[in-house]
């Protein structure tokens, strides 16, 4: 132990990300999954109270049905649930895929690449359907 | 890392207690595909015998108590996986105990505030 201390001294360190980075910090595909996998997970937590109460105003009675329709017309409100539709797509899919990894099913360098990438290509169409649906294009 | 040793020589750790939480965030979690690609489909169905989804053919989807049982099973599957979630997410980002330790309180009470709330919800339809 005594040895290293010397060459302690001019080993290169790696410290944290800090905040002022984050903006330029380039994360591989894998990486950008997964930290919108934490991010669409905690949004999602915070949303359950809403989500409850939008589901208890859907099934009380058909008043309180016809008050949610009033409610999810309004822009703001579905943009918010367009954020959530993401959250859902893109936690279900990716879980998906660290499901798979989790069983030792593509964890190579270029597998891992592309199933990172597959998340995006099967989420973002599927979110953006969801979009469509909620601002009745389609 | 632990720090604090209890006597002279033994770090006292805990031996693989992180595992059975690991397993049950992946359990609850295939549980939950599994659910929400039964209720998809049962819509579909529904929407297909009914022409649309009015409130009628909604709710009826909720009435029976099968579909009870299963919806709050699946809900109280959430809020377990929610909960091993968001512990580490403090754990990961949330250094002091006095806070870290608040916020897992809040977190327990907050999942067991939706849960009862899920709870009387179903029981209303």
């Amino acid at each position: 132990m005594a040895n290293d201390t010397a060459s302690a001294r001019t080993r290169p360190q790696f410290r944290n990300l800090s905040l002022g980075q984050l903006a330029t910090y380039r994360l591989p595909p894998a990486g950008l999954v997964s930290i919108l996998h934490r991010v669409s997970g905690v949004g999602l937590f915070l949303m359950l109270p809403v989500l409850l109460w939008m589901f208890q105003l859907s099934l009380l009675s058909e008043d309180t049905f016809d008050r949610l329709r009033m409610v999810t017309g309004n822009v703001l409100v579905k943009l918010i649930l367009v954020g959530v539709f993401w959250a859902i797509l893109h936690h279900l899919v990716a879980g998906i895929r660290y499901l798979a990894l989790d069983l030792h099913v593509g964890i190579a360098k270029e597998p891992s690449r592309k199933s990172a990438l597959a998340v995006f290509a099967v989420s973002l169409p599927l979110a953006l359907v969801a979009a469509l649906w909620l601002f009745g294009v389609i | 890392m632990a720090t604090e040793s209890i006597g002279p020589k033994r770090l006292v750790v805990g031996a693989h207690y992180g595992l059975g939480d690991w397993l049950a965030q992946r359990l609850t979690a295939v549980f939950l595909v599994a659910y929400t690609l039964i209720v998809v489909v049962y819509l579909v169905v529904v929407v297909r015998a009914n022409g649309a989804l009015d409130y009628e053919a909604w709710a009826g989807v909720f009435v029976p108590l099968w579909m009870k049982i299963l919806t709050l099973t699946a809900i109280l599957a959430l809020l377990y996986h929610a909960w091993i979630g968001m512990r580490d997410v403090w754990m990961d980002y949330v250094r002091p105990t006095g806070i870290r330790i608040g916020l897992l309180l809040m977190t327990i009470l907050w999942l067991i505030f939706c849960a009862i709330y899920a709870a009387q919800i179903l029981w209303s339809v």
